[in-house]
């Protein structure tokens, strides 16, 4: 079994899922109007991702935790100041454009060849963690092709949970179809593991943490390197966003039962 | 101390930093890119060796409830007398939505409906206006022939003051000497043992309990708010901030009696829009005599819109989102407006006291920068520059004093802040406001008369008088007349039988006819907290507007914190109290002054503490 592990997390910067968002062509494609003027978040699927992460490396003292995020300098370091006071890990920054509907391919690439060149990381203890979907324009195979790219075999999506065990395997739940859930074992790191939910609530701001962070955090943000992601070998015909229709009512103390049926109703009458 | 609250004591932690500040917004902005602009000249310099961690560099840190850094709405015209001090080749193109102001226009709008509470002088001024045609009246305003000198703002700029704090906040953090840190409310200030009114002493600052339930008694994964003990505390936390209003309470200086609530839009224009980026308009008149508002407009046709209505105003009936939805379709706004669509929203408490709210400027180991110290100007109609300078003020003390191995004690802070600020623009400009806004608690006729008078005699003459407290500025019903109490009777059965909120009915009975929502532009408030934003409420934290007196509520006529809760985060109770969601909160503080009931004389029967999150416009 071994003693620690060295767990990679690839999360993204999304625009907050929760704002509306309207699709809008640029000179590079298609991308989101006013998108560096919108909140942005650690994609949400990333950030069980990391949360689990850090759960797992709590476990087993002497683990590291990496986040290694492609986005715009200035926006990373913002959203650093929020994410920073959640979990331990170390920040690899990659200076790029922010979202927009880049060739995965490309994203991977960048990703891999930063993770790669990560000081420390043994390969034997790798842990390869993200989202298992994006709340932007995720493509859906970026974190597998990352893994393809440092030739790791071992690859699972939609996952639950994990457990390490005392030989050095690990128990792995995924989610299959029909609402079911699949158990695996794999026999050791390397791995790659896309995120689901996962099971944890998002921790508490811890100043601690935060202050901790930041020791690597701010040296990483001034060092980032940059890069340009090819854009050229797409072309997009069309963009639109899924259809939306917005009933806002206000009720005081509805009763569970009584919201899922109409929620039920609601989403049956489209 | 009970044993429970002795094992919480037990587990709470302790840091000790050089400098510890609260809130992030422009005087904090002001202050630290002072310190870090003369730090960063001079890296090696010892002044920047922390006291509290020796071999490290000087340990700065700032806390900021919001979610993240810049959360709010907020279109903001400004001089930026002092902002461009501090930066002097600022190129607006590099900040979004910031522009130089181009044009200036100032509009006293008619009511085109005929419901608003005109007293009987501006309708007799109404009438005459309109008997001049068009020569006098287009689109139902007057456009009065130029603006005036204290009131223009030529030079200056036009912004968001979200995407200026985002500017200011990401050159901060670039260097790395400054930490700041959002989502962490601090909950009060940590007063030295022997501090009391005459020794005014500070030692650090609590951060806010986690883990806890909604009236703060521990629950799952507790965490203490930690002590974050400093040689200095700085506090910027605005006009309903948790720190600023414990000083307040324990040194008591000034009166914080002059409050408005400022509710804005951002609006994508139409693509046929003839509104030039750097236009500014300000109007008075309409929808309520007392409600003043503005239009600014952004490039990429984008405007902010928005209105002010202030303590002042005596009708408990503060409705201000639907006064806001009224404003936006008087004629010489909609013909603009018509077919734009709502990017984002949000809304704020202005302490507007000013110089008369002036607490304590420094006591030993703390001082007071920005709006919570009584910096903004309500003659100039400017509070952004004032606050942003005050930062500056400071942070060239503390350089002064670091220089000098001084320490942070009050007889040092006032020797160089408060005497820089005693001979500065923002002390002469708040001499001149002191009482020009006063007319305005006994009619708007005299206010504006006073303003006038203010503005034109620097201040020398104006229409003094004593000033109520807020609560008492609240005109109750029983007060009111035989037509007003029948109105009200009207309102009650209107609400219940159509299941709406009390106040927003009564404005339906005064004649104010409904809006008509159009899903764009003119939407309902709930839809503009979805549309305009996100409330970021985080788990684990205690409920922060708290009503004192329940049996005062119940008994309550009024219920204005319901009228005027911008997020209708406060509704109407089963047992007849004000029920509070703080998932709907977006932390804009009207409820700390919009209380009829003051047990005090002084305060209303609600209390506004450190709270995480808030609105997070859309765009802001």
């Amino acid at each position: 079994m071994p003693d620690s592990f060295h767990i990679v997390v690839c999360a993204g910067i999304a625009p907050d899922p929760l704002q509306t968002l309207e699709p809008t062509t640029s000179p590079n494609g298609p991308g989101v109007k006013n998108e560096m003027l919108l909140p942005a978040v650690l994609d949400p699927w990333a950030a069980s991702a990391l949360y689990e992460a850090a759960n797992l490396a709590a476990k087993r003292p002497g683990s590291r935790v990496w986040l290694v995020s492609l986005g715009p300098k200035a926006k990373l370091q913002q959203l650093m100041m929020i994410v920073a006071q959640k979990a331990s890990f170390e920040l690899i920054p990659i200076d790029g454009p922010i979202g927009g509907f880049t060739d995965a391919h490309s994203t991977a690439a960048a990703l891999a060849e930063a993770i790669a060149a990560i000081p420390g990381l043994d390969r034997t203890k790798l842990l390869l963690f993200g989202g298992w979907e994006s709340a932007s324009r995720g493509a859906g195979i970026t974190l597998q092709l990352v893994g393809e790219r440092l030739g790791i075999t071992d690859q699972f999506q939609g996952v639950d949970r994990i457990d390490p065990r005392e030989d050095g395997s690990f128990e792995v739940l995924e989610r299959v179809e029909a609402g079911k859930q699949q158990a695996s074992v794999f026999l050791g790191a390397p791995a790659v593991l896309g995120w689901a939910t996962g099971n944890l609530a998002e921790p508490r701001n811890s100043p601690q943490v935060g202050m901790g962070n930041m020791r690597t955090i701010m040296p990483a943000l001034q060092k980032a390197n940059s890069v340009k992601l090819e854009t050229n070998s797409l072309r997009y015909i069309s963009v639109s966003l899924p259809s939306q229709q917005r009933t806002t009512r206000v009720v005081k103390d509805l009763a569970t039962d009584e919201i899922a049926r109409e929620l039920v109703e609601w989403i049956g009458a489209e | 101390m009970s044993s429970a609250e002795q094992a919480v004591e037990t587990d709470r932690q302790t840091m000790e930093v050089d400098i510890a500040c609260v809130g992030f917004g422009p005087a904090m902005g002001g202050f630290l890119t002072t310190l870090t602009q003369a730090w960063s000249e001079s890296p090696g310099d010892p002044a920047f060796e922390s006291k509290v961690a020796p071999g490290m560099p000087l340990q700065v840190l700032c806390y900021e409830r919001a979610d993240d850094l810049a959360a709010g709405v907020s279109g903001v015209v400004t001089r930026a007398k002092g902002i461009r001090a501090s930066f002097p080749s600022l190129d607006p193109s590099q900040i979004p939505m910031a522009t130089d102001v181009k044009q200036e226009r100032v509009f006293y709008l008619l009511d085109p409906i005929g419901a608003s509470r005109r007293s009987l002088t501006l309708r007799a001024a109404d009438f005459f206006l309109r008997l001049g045609g068009r020569l006098c009246v287009k689109d139902e305003a007057f456009e009065l022939p130029s603006t005036p000198a204290f009131l223009h703002k030529r030079g200056g700029l036009v912004f968001s003051i979200g995407q200026f704090n985002q500017w200011v906040a990401a050159q901060l953090m670039a260097n790395g000497m400054v930490q700041i840190w959002p989502g962490t409310p601090v909950s009060s200030p940590i007063f030295a043992e022997d501090s009391n009114e005459d020794r005014r002493a500070v030692v650090g600052i609590r951060l806010a309990d986690q883990g806890v339930d909604k009236d703060g008694m521990p629950a799952d994964g507790f965490m203490p708010g930690m002590d974050v003990r400093a040689r200095l505390t700085v506090v910027g936390d605005g006009p309903v901030g948790a720190v600023g209003h414990a000083l307040n309470h324990r040194f008591k200086q000034g009166e914080q009696r002059d409050w408005a609530l400022g509710m804005k839009m951002v609006v994508e224009l139409p693509e046929d829009s003839t509104l030039e980026p750097g236009t500014v308009w300000h109007t008075f008149g309409f929808p309520e005599p007392e409600i003043f508002g503005f239009l600014y407009v952004h490039p990429d046709r984008l405007v902010s819109v928005g209105i002010f209505v202030p303590s002042w105003m005596s009708d408990p009936a503060r409705t201000v989102y639907r006064h806001l939805q009224h404003y936006i379709q008087h004629p010489v706004l909609w013909k603009h407006l018509k077919g734009g669509t709502l990017h984002s929203w949000g809304a704020k408490s202005l302490e507007e006291s000013g110089k008369r709210g002036e607490p304590f400027l420094a006591g030993d180991g703390f001082a007071r920068i920005g709006e919570g110290s009584g910096s903004t100007n309500m003659l100039t109609g400017s509070g952004v520059d004032e606050a942003w300078t005050t930062g500056v003020q400071l942070g060239e003390a503390v350089l002064e004093l670091l220089r000098g191995k001084r320490s942070f004690t009050e007889q040092n802070l006032a020797d160089t802040y408060e005497r820089r600020r005693r001979a500065s623009w923002v002390e002469r400009g708040a001499r001149e406001a002191e009482h020009a806004r006063d007319g305005f608690h006994t009619g708007f006729v005299r206010g504006m008369v006073g303003m006038a008078l203010a503005g034109l005699t620097h201040g020398r003459l104006s229409l003094k008088t004593k000033i109520p407290s807020a609560p008492k500025e609240i005109r109750p019903f029983e007060a009111q007349g035989i037509g007003d109490q029948k109105l009200r009777e009207a309102a009650i059965q209107k609400a219940t039988s159509e299941d709406r909120p009390f106040h927003d009915a009564l404005l339906t009975v005064r004649g104010w006819p409904e809006i008509p929502f159009d899903g764009r532009l003119l939407v309902t408030q709930q839809d503009a907290l979805l549309m305009g934003g996100k409330i970021q409420a985080l788990a684990g934290f205690a409920d922060h507007v708290r009503f004192l007196d329940k049996e005062l509520c119940r008994s309550c006529n009024e219920k204005t914190c319901i009228a005027m809760c911008s997020g209708q985060a406060i509704t109407q109770g089963a047992d007849g109290t004000p029920a509070f969601e703080r998932e709907k909160c977006v932390h804009c503080g009207a409820c700390l002054w919009n209380c009829a009931h003051a047990p005090d004389g002084e305060s209303g029967n609600i209390e506004f503490l450190a709270g995480a999150g808030g609105l997070h416009s859309a765009e802001n």
